[in-house]
């Protein structure tokens, strides 16, 4: 079975490539999907509770499908380190307040919408995937949209809380356009569209696009090679506890 | 449609004979199985029931949604735990639903909350035990759904149609996760001593407070008399209890588990198994707000209430500003 991709000495097989590929994906699906469970239970209105879990939902079976590209899902969720996990850091960012989790929705979802739009119009191995993903993506992109605008422009709490949930999460936006190797994008330009996508609907929300650094003091691209933020191990230790209880247990 | 009640004319109930010839209509709809619909007359004590047993029904859902939705984030597989948001992510529609059914009766989901919230209105007691370990995820699936699905579905023929309605929908998915949570401690029940352990002990646990969710003893049960004969109810307490317990003790069986009762056996004349006696004063502290969760369930459900108050202002800010449409929520 296939886990972890190792560096060797040898060149990496297209099969390793790909495994990574859909593990780096995988990843970010799966924590997400993770970090928009832990609102079950807290949303602001019913609606959301309603939202929140099912855009949860489709981000763990996109998680599933490309988890089980790379080895055993299971395996890979709940038998991994942290330093062995390849999402961005972005995704991993707890919760916060509303504002925060709509903002991580916003850059994550604008992203992946553009992704999965070239991915499915590609005919990489993923691309079947990207179409069924595009489909649901749109509708967490929307939802994160109108959500940016109905706090950004409603009262002066929500616009002063979505400016600061806009710049806080900024300096995690740069690492998304680090290449993924073994996917066939054309990155400066999913960047470019990103960008544009962001300060169109910043705009319309009356915020104001920062401009502070889009990366940190690590180097871009850190998620994807196992660095993570601090609450990051934390938020595993609870995901993976029970099973790593019950070695070998079937469930 | 209560047509019967409908053929009354417009301005009859202004006089007293008027209000007596509503009412003999209503009773000849009732008796007649047609469904009672928003705008049909309904006596004030038949619209003060249905909006408490209702109200009652939707903070059942949302509030249970917590003992699950605190395992979400451990689920041990990710097929379980995909499983688990969705059958939690059901809840919150279940709710939905059930707010939207109250407020044909002319009650506003605002004023519901505020009642589940400041404690006027309650939700089923069963939700005010701790979920312990992962098994009882099981548990909740078979024997707490099990046991709304037997009170249930009699709803589904209750007499106010748009409850009705919204009973067929919800059984349909409420049976779903009954059959998901049997098939969790199935796995469990084969799976490792340690795994058959912990379900054993989830159903030790689960067991009791499910057969209180029928509610108190036919004897002491102080709506259900009147609310049968406005076939809100179809059946007793004692006899859904008593359904529910002989559908319950092959399900054990074949799961490998055994039933924390030790009078619990078949009679052979009553056709019906014999079952221990349920302890009333617990049930009675528990529904007094002295169960176990009772605090962490209220606090949990205000403090999300208070503290997403300003996204929902934030939001009636920006519709009432782009009323007119020329940006905002409409638009993709």
């Amino acid at each position: 079975m296939t886990t972890t991709p190792r560096s060797g000495t040898r060149a990496p097989s297209r099969d390793a490539v790909l495994t990574a590929a859909a593990l780096a994906l995988g990843d970010d699906a799966l924590v997400l999907s993770h970090r928009l469970g832990e609102w079950v239970g807290h949303a602001p209105v019913l609606e959301e509770e309603v939202a929140l879990s099912n855009i949860a939902l489709d981000l763990l079976g996109q998680a599933r499908v490309l988890l089980s590209m790379a080895g055993d899902e299971d395996e890979l969720a709940f038998l991994r380190e942290e330093r062995a996990f390849r999402n961005l850091q972005l995704v991993e960012q707890p919760n916060g307040d509303f504002a925060h989790t709509i903002a991580r929705q916003l850059y994550f979802s604008t992203y992946q919408y553009l992704l999965h739009t070239e991915l499915a119009a590609g005919d990489g191995p993923l691309a079947p995937l990207a179409g069924k993903a595009v489909k649901e993506v749109a509708y967490h992109r929307d939802h994160a949209e109108q959500w940016t605008l109905r706090l950004g422009d409603g009262t002066d709490t929500g616009h002063t809380r979505m400016q600061r949930a806009v710049d806080a999460l900024w300096r995690y936006t740069g690492e998304m356009f680090q290449p993924v190797e073994g996917l066939d994008v054309d990155w400066p330009d999913l960047e470019t569209s990103w960008l544009e996508r962001i300060t169109q609907v910043l705009g319309r929300a009356t915020l104001t696009v920062p401009g502070s650094p889009r990366t940190g003091a690590w180097a871009a691209g850190a998620g994807r090679q196992g660095l993570h933020t601090e609450s990051f191990g934390r938020m595993l230790a609870e995901m993976q506890h029970l099973h790593r209880s019950h070695p070998g247990a079937a469930w | 449609m209560a047509t019967a009640v409908d053929s009354v004319g417009a301005d009859a109930g202004d006089s007293a004979d008027g209000g007596a010839e509503y009412e003999r209509a209503f009773d000849a709809a009732v008796a007649a199985d047609e469904r009672i619909e928003p705008r049909d007359w309904m006596p004030d004590a038949y619209r003060a029931t249905l909006v408490r047993q209702i109200a009652q029904h939707a903070h059942s859902e949302i509030i249970g949604m917590q003992p699950e939705a605190n395992w979400i984030t451990r689920a041990p597989s990710l097929r379980r735990k995909a499983i688990l948001m969705a059958k939690v992510q059901d809840e919150a529609g279940h709710g939905l639903y059930l707010y939207s059914a109250a407020e044909t009766l002319g009650t506003g989901r605002d004023e519901l909350l505020d009642k589940l919230h400041s404690g006027r209105q309650k939700y089923s007691s069963i939700f005010n035990y701790p979920t312990l370990t992962w098994a009882d995820v099981g548990a909740i699936g078979w024997l707490v759904d099990g046991a709304a699905i037997t009170n249930q579905v009699p709803l589904c023929r209750c007499s106010y149609g748009p409850y009705a309605r919204a009973m067929v929908r919800i059984c349909k998915e409420e049976s779903f996760h009954q059959r998901q949570g049997y098939e969790l401690l199935l796995a469990l029940s084969r799976g490792t001593p340690e795994q058959h352990a912990m379900a054993q002990d989830a159903v030790d646990r689960w067991w009791w407070p499910s057969l209180m969710m029928f509610g108190p003893p036919d004897t002491e049960s102080q709506h259900s008399a009147q609310s049968m004969a406005w076939k809100i109810k179809r059946h007793s307490n004692d006899e859904l209890r008593q359904r529910f317990v002989d559908i319950c003790v092959p399900q054990a069986e074949s799961l490998g588990l055994t039933l924390p009762d030790p009078d619990l056996r078949w009679n052979e004349e009553r056709g019906q198994h014999d079952f221990g006696p349920i302890d009333w004063t617990e049930f009675r502290d528990v529904l007094a707000g002295n169960g176990p969760c009772n605090e962490e369930r209220l606090t949990r459900r205000r403090r999300a209430h208070e503290e997403g108050a300003w996204v929902r202002e934030s939001a009636a800010a920006h519709a009432a500003k782009h009323t007119t449409g020329e940006t905002g929520a409409t638009h993709g």
